[in-house]
């Protein structure tokens, strides 16, 4: 049985098969094209935290195949108000479905939750751990995007610190044979850890405060949010949000090929006039959820 | 006043763990959960006949396992384990740093799934380099303060 608990259990060829495998999901998952393969099967998305595009997107994806989606969002019309552990919930849950979705606040949920399900677990974010199937539709949507997933210069910009998903993406992309630059604020800076990861494997960038030091030759900006309630003086967020903030004129002074991806929700990072631009792709990312879940769940639980 | 009178005297039966890092004597001791009634002496921040400093634990009456002794490992990995018996060093080993360690420590990380009330046992993992790390099997963050994080 295979669990999706974090991006680091994927080789880079498990990593390649499902970008290929997603590929061949666009078509159905843009509903052009029908199918039934999980037709009969039941996924149960169980999400202890509030989600939009994570929950809808696997939702779309079990429904593009042909399966039926159970769960709940939120923990009040629960036993888990009851006092309920994560493990009998799942020992439950994974009784009525072929899968389990789980988003849970708690750092190792997904890793508890495998023990204990008796059919594979997806990670959908547990705390500020993993989200590997974020991860995922970020390397596809490089892929897509650029044609290509190594060899490119790419610069991770905002709270590289609490952002969950800056940190497995980094370590993805530098297996992958990608530079990464590290643009973020005093105080949010990429964890050392993974500083040391990215320099071990000879793919660290430059390491900067401003984006404008960066932004020639980058191929690919992913924006991430920097959070208010990081910051207890409220002028002081506003004065690094605004050298954080990804707006038309920054985005003129980068190459032909660049692109700008955030996993959204964005708040003030990037403006809405950069929306309209051909190097904004960040809805496009998030389309993406949709085809890599299916592959997936088609991967996971599907007969073929 | 004798010329070589010594700061902490030999013992006749039990162990003796030299070459503790220094100050890390008491952190030992906490890792090994000995009661409060046991006779035992520290000698903290003493010079190393290798250079530099260390410290000895010394603890009357009672021999330490192989296993025990891997406990010392997570705290002082150059630590050396001498059982005494009759005044003698019948046995000499070095304390072995576990590759895992389940149910002994509890996780740094107080967001971690492992300090909520669910049915599991804790579990590290000690890292793959050389930094002397435990890893969290849960929320694969890195142990912090290890010794205050041993639960009895």
């Amino acid at each position: 049985m295979k669990h999706v608990i974090s991006v680091h259990d994927f080789s880079v060829e498990e990593i390649v098969e499902v970008l290929d495998r997603a590929e061949e999901m666009v078509a159905i998952a843009r509903g052009r094209t029908a199918s039934d393969l999980l037709k009969g099967k039941v996924l149960a998305c169980i999400f202890y935290e509030p989600s939009t595009r994570t929950r809808l997107s696997f939702e779309t994806a079990m429904h593009r195949l042909g399966g039926a989606v159970i769960g709940f969002v939120g923990t009040e019309a629960t036993s888990v108000v009851k006092g309920e552990t994560l493990a009998d919930t799942i020992r439950m849950v994974s009784s009525y479905a072929d899968a389990v979705v789980l988003r849970h606040p708690r750092e190792g949920a997904a890793r508890l939750a495998a023990e204990f399900s008796t059919v594979p677990i997806l990670n959908a974010g547990d705390g500020a751990g993993q989200h590997p199937t974020q991860t995922l539709l970020d390397l596809f949507t490089i892929r897509t995007e650029k044609g290509r997933l190594e060899g490119l210069n790419i610069s991770l910009v905002g709270d590289l610190r609490y952002g969950r998903t800056v940190h497995s993406l980094a370590i993805a992309l530098a297996k992958f044979g990608n530079t990464i630059n590290l643009v973020s604020p005093g105080g949010l800076e990429m964890p050392a850890e993974v500083v040391s990861y990215l320099k071990s494997m000879g793919m660290l960038g430059e390491v900067c405060r401003s984006p404008e030091e960066v932004i020639t030759g980058t191929d690919i900006l992913y924006a991430t949010r920097i959070q208010k309630e990081r910051f207890p003086d409220l002028v002081e967020y506003e004065k690094i949000a605004s050298l954080y903030r990804v707006d038309p004129e920054l985005v003129s002074r980068g190459g032909e090929g660049l692109i700008v991806m955030h996993p959204l929700p964005r708040v003030n990072e990037i403006t809405p006039e950069v929306d309209a631009l051909p190097q904004a792709k960040y809805f496009e990312q998030a389309f993406n959820g949709v085809p890599v879940r299916m592959a997936l769940l088609a991967m996971i639980i599907g007969d073929v | 006043m004798q010329e070589n009178l010594m700061k902490v005297q030999r013992i006749e039966h039990g162990t003796v763990i030299d070459h503790i890092l220094p100050g890390k004597a008491f952190d030992v001791l906490r890792v090994l959960g000995l009661s409060n009634d046991r006779s035992l002496s520290i000698l903290t921040n003493s010079h190393s006949k290798k250079g530099g400093k260390k410290d000895i634990l010394k603890i009357e009456n009672v021999e330490l396992s192989v296993q025990e002794a891997s406990r010392v490992a997570l705290i002082s990995p150059q630590a050396t384990i001498n059982i005494i018996v009759d005044g003698k060093v019948v046995r000499k080993f070095n304390a072995e740093a576990p590759k895992l360690v389940r149910g002994i420590l509890s996780c740094s990380n107080p967001n971690c799934i492992s300090n909520q009330n669910e049915p599991i046992t804790s579990e590290f993992r000690l890292g793959p380099d050389d930094g002397h790390r435990y890893v969290c099997n849960y929320c694969e963050r890195d142990l912090v303060d290890l010794a205050k994080r041993v639960r009895w």
